[in-house]
């Protein structure tokens, strides 16, 4: 069998890049989970909001791509902290199961509301200047944008997991998920603590919008199915560990980028098919603890 | 911990019980429909619907594994049902058979793998799953993609009913729900199902107790698969098409919202959800995308505020197991 390199790193590019929304999206729900132990199910609608901030910012501000990777993620975050202050709080301590109703029931509102307004088609979003065109690496040619959407992400991601990790914040957080009553009384304030990640999680999604406006346009539905094939990258890499869902969202989508090279009839499916086998080999995912 | 059914009230052994008498006025209800004027089509789309609910609710309400992926049952069985009446041919009731037949196959598969995890990783687990399958019914051929099968023919069930007829067909859909929901209704009095409220209680508990769990919950899983199957198998004739929107991800939405309106973890609170739900699309549906979003809302507010579900508050008020 005979390999097109040029066809292959093109694919590989596209899964690289699909692996970076994967682990941004899988990261952020992994992060509420350990605090919230919700899974968030309004995780597609928020990155969809991300897109439709940059966009938003752009066309009725005259504000860019370069303040919207800020700007976006934080609007969106200090929405998803009102979320959690005006609903998720007062289900918390109840079946976990509803904070995930909940949620679904949030994304239907969020997307349907975007729906009305702007149909189901996609509005384009431009490469910014700094960024067009494209290098020729000799074997395949690299569209600028592109790399730097892979690169920024692994930045991101690298520094999430070195707050968590690394820093005083991050310890009271792990801690705070252990033991939230312990970690109170001393004279930590865990609800907020609770809120602003909340915020993280969904900020590192509308990022993850931002990023992907320019590649995927910017439609309601953007987020609908991603969420369910990073549904499916958490149970594969389990939400135990920061660096694994990292780790695993960004294999996995070069694994379906492989697989659009090889067998493209099952690209779609690909992950699902993984997830199913991960589950008969090993139950508890590849780094979670069983739950 | 509250369990996520609050609807779980001790009921006193009486001979002539709320359920039966329920039941009974339920019965007679629906039997009456097609001398009132009410159009047809509508009920026998809610009773689907309810079949369908119910079979989610024995999972989720006696055994407290949420599925969110029940979609994939309705569609798998209304494709295998479409399928076989229109290319094979079949009478209508060997057309119900294959595609309940098809629907348990599918419910034994997606059961084994869904069963190794627990709580928020099932719901995720089964949501892949029927997403999974969601994209082979897109790409098979059998399922014609995004246009469905279409144009399926009624024809005679046991070579006497003619189901072409609105009101011979809908006696056979209520009875087909009625056999639906008085399984389940044996089902959750059984020793089996006491058993499954045991595991839905306290797993660890039901474990030191010497029972298998995993086998009680995926022979659970396979009976609310085979039974959502059921129902999907009697939508073919109401609807007379099979299509993607059954599998898609929406309408094991649709269910979960259903069964929650009405009440997790009672006997006829999916019914209730599911003429509320129906009546609720049929009018709103001139309002587009505006259903989606007030299907939200109610999520919201159900969650927040609604826990117990309709039968679940009036079962509460009375202080009675509905």
């Amino acid at each position: 069998m005979s390999i097109n390199l040029q066809a292959l790193s093109a694919q590989l590019l596209v899964g690289l890049i699909n692996g970076s929304f994967y682990a941004l999206l899988s990261l952020g729900l992994a992060v509420i989970f350990g605090m919230l132990n919700i899974i968030n199910f309004a995780h597609g609608a928020v990155y969809m909001m991300g897109a439709f901030a940059a966009y938003f910012l752009l066309n009725f501000a005259g504000i860019g791509y370069w303040p919207a990777l800020i700007l976006a993620p934080l609007a969106v975050g200090i929405f998803g902290m009102i979320l959690e202050r005006t609903m998720l709080q007062w289900i918390a301590s109840l079946d976990h199961l509803y904070g995930l109703l909940l949620t679904f029931g949030l994304a239907l509102i969020i997307q349907g509301v975007f729906q009305n307004y702007f149909g189901s088609s996609g509005l384009p979003y431009a490469i910014p200047d700094a960024l067009k065109g494209g290098m020729n690496l000799g074997f395949m040619f690299l569209p600028i944008y592109r790399g730097w959407v892979v690169v920024f992400s692994l930045v991101v991601c690298i520094a999430t997991w070195y707050l968590i990790e690394r820093t005083r914040l991050g310890a009271n957080l792990r801690a705070a998920t252990e033991n939230p009553t312990l970690v109170r009384a001393f004279g930590i304030n865990v609800p907020r603590m609770i809120t602003l990640t909340y915020g993280l999680g969904v900020g590192l999604a509308a990022l993850a919008g931002v990023l992907s406006a320019p590649i995927n346009q910017v439609r309601p539905l953007m987020g609908a199915d991603l969420i369910i094939v990073v549904f499916a990258v958490v149970v594969i890499g389990g939400m135990g560990s920061i660096m694994g869902s990292i780790i695993t969202g960004f294999a996995l989508g070069i694994v379906e980028g492989l697989t659009k090279y090889f067998y493209p009839e099952a690209s779609n499916t690909v992950v699902f098919v993984l997830m199913v086998l991960v589950l008969l080999v090993k139950p508890s995912g590849l780094t979670g603890r069983a739950a | 911990m509250t369990t996520i059914t609050e609807n779980a009230i001790p009921q006193p052994r009486r001979r002539i019980n709320d359920a039966m008498i329920a039941f009974v006025l339920m019965t007679a209800l629906l039997a009456v429909v097609p001398l009132t004027g009410i159009y047809p089509f509508f009920v026998m789309q809610a009773l689907c619907f309810a079949l369908l609910a119910c079979a989610f609710n024995l999972l989720i309400g006696y055994g407290g594994l949420l599925s969110f992926g029940h979609a994939m049952f309705l569609g798998t069985a209304g494709y295998f049902t479409a399928h076989a009446l229109k290319v094979w041919g079949l009478s209508p009731e060997l057309g119900i058979l294959v595609g309940t037949v098809g629907a348990g196959a599918l419910a034994v598969i997606t059961g084994l793998i869904a069963i190794r995890r627990q709580g928020i990783y099932f719901a995720m687990i089964t949501l892949a799953l029927s997403q999974l399958l969601y994209f082979v019914y897109l790409q098979t051929p059998f399922t014609h993609g995004e246009d469905g099968i279409q144009g399926i023919p009624q024809g005679k069930l046991f070579g006497i009913f003619n189901l072409a007829n609105s009101t011979t067909l809908y006696y056979v859909i209520l009875a087909g729900f009625l056999l639906g929901f008085l399984l389940i209704y044996r089902t959750i009095n059984s020793p089996f199902g006491e058993v499954l409220k045991a595991i839905r209680e306290n797993e660890p508990r039901a474990i030191s107790l010497g029972y298998k769990t995993d086998q009680y919950k995926l022979m659970a899983f396979i009976l609310s698969g085979t039974l959502a199957g059921f129902a999907g198998s009697l939508k073919v004739f109401v609807a007379q098409n099979a299509s993607l929107t059954d599998v898609h991800w929406t309408m094991s939405g649709e269910i979960v919202l259903i069964t929650l309106v009405g009440g997790l973890g009672t006997l006829f609170g999916p019914v209730v959800g599911a003429f509320v739900i129906i009546a609720m699309q049929q009018y709103l549906a001139g309002f587009g995308q505006w259903v989606t979003v007030i299907q939200g809302v109610i999520f919201v507010v159900c969650v927040l505020t609604f826990r117990r579900g309709i039968i679940g508050e009036i079962g509460h008020y009375f202080k009675r197991s509905l």
